[in-house]
């Protein structure tokens, strides 16, 4: 359970950035990889505790979930996986461990008033 | 009068400052010459009986160090230490993982060039540990046979970030009816190439192998720059 410590890092993420762009933030927009190791509903909940007294307090936090993509070498392009208990390429069907997203676990936008 | 939120782009990644602590932690062992293991389990694996022995085979050919996470207790830096290696225990609290803060605090005032290896013993869990970076050079699985055959399947992100796995307790194997083939399929389902060693630290069966495997992944880093592995870069 290491979502309240993400929702910490996040919630200091944006605090920076809200005085840099003197704003008051009430939403900010995270992208969550398959292969983060992150659960969205455990940092939903997580978050929520975390804005307590902050001046994020109230604020909503949207997660669009990254699929995991792997270069396949044998098609030579990069390919969405589909599923993540198969590291395979879905059009050749040649293991890869290459991940080229799916990882991130990143603050891509602030809404601010 | 109520204003309309406006959208502000801000691309950050959130575990940005322990990423960059584990370059810089990277570089430094780097320089030093020392060698970075960092092993991940659920708890009761076996990481620190492994590690007991590891360190023991190492010492009378190596310098070697460990750091060993735990929530509560010191009792596996008391078993450790046995082994003549320099040993420091990092109490967690209530945090399930290390992160790369935690190891430069630890190290701090170590001279890293007084060493050949360095162990990180992670926290128990398969988990959380997957996504924090402590600048290793190899990042060590461990399963036993008494976990179940679909362990990586449970667990596909650490297992794909994993360099190396590692099952143990070989010795009741035939005990808990473990099926190795699946285990390895599955294994090779979620992380395809990765190498996998069979050890049973209390009789002693694989561990030369598993020892010969640390040393020369240690070989291949003083004759290449190693960088980190392809699924975790």
């Amino acid at each position: 359970m290491h979502e309240l410590s993400i929702a910490v890092s996040l919630i200091e993420l944006a605090e920076e950035e809200a005085e840099r762009i003197e704003g008051r933030v009430c939403a900010v927009h995270l992208e969550l990889g398959a292969l983060s190791g992150v659960v969205k509903e455990a940092l939903l909940f997580a978050y929520e505790i975390a804005c307590a007294d902050t001046p994020l307090e109230g604020s909503q936090l949207v997660i669009e979930i990254v699929p995991a993509v792997v270069y396949c070498p044998e098609c030579d392009g990069n390919r969405p996986l589909e599923s993540v208990q198969l590291f395979l390429c879905p059009e050749c069907g040649t293991p890869t461990p290459m991940v080229v997203q799916g990882k991130e676990i990143q603050m891509v936008a602030l809404e601010v008033e | 009068m109520s204003q309309t939120p406006r959208v502000v782009e801000v691309r950050k990644n959130v575990l940005k400052q322990n990423d960059i602590l584990a370059r810089a932690l990277r570089d430094r062992f780097r320089e030093a010459g020392v060698f970075v293991v960092n092993v991940v389990s659920s708890p009761g694996a076996g990481k620190t009986t492994l590690l007991e022995h590891t360190l023991t085979d190492l010492q009378s050919r190596y310098r070697t160090a460990s750091v060993v996470g735990d929530l509560a207790t010191e009792n596996d830096a008391r078993r450790l230490a046995r082994s003549g290696a320099l040993v420091e225990q990092i109490t967690t609290g209530t945090v399930c993982h290390l992160d790369a803060t935690m190891i430069e605090r630890v190290i701090d005032g170590w001279d890293l060039t007084d060493l050949d290896f360095l162990f990180i013993e992670n926290v128990g869990n398969l988990v959380c540990p997957a996504s924090y970076d402590l600048g290793e050079n190899l990042r060590f699985v461990l399963m036993s046979v008494t976990e179940g055959e679909d362990k990586p399947l449970k667990y596909p992100t650490i297992f794909n970030s994993a360099d190396v796995a590692v099952i143990t307790k070989a010795d009741i194997a035939d005990a808990v009816e473990f099926d190795w083939e699946t285990a390895c399929n599955n294994i090779q389902a979620v992380r395809p190439g990765m190498q996998t060693l069979r050890v049973s630290a209390k009789t002693g069966a694989g561990m030369p192998d598993y020892v010969g495997v640390v040393e020369s992944h240690r070989s291949q880093m003083r004759d290449t720059t190693l960088a980190p592995s392809p699924a975790r870069a």
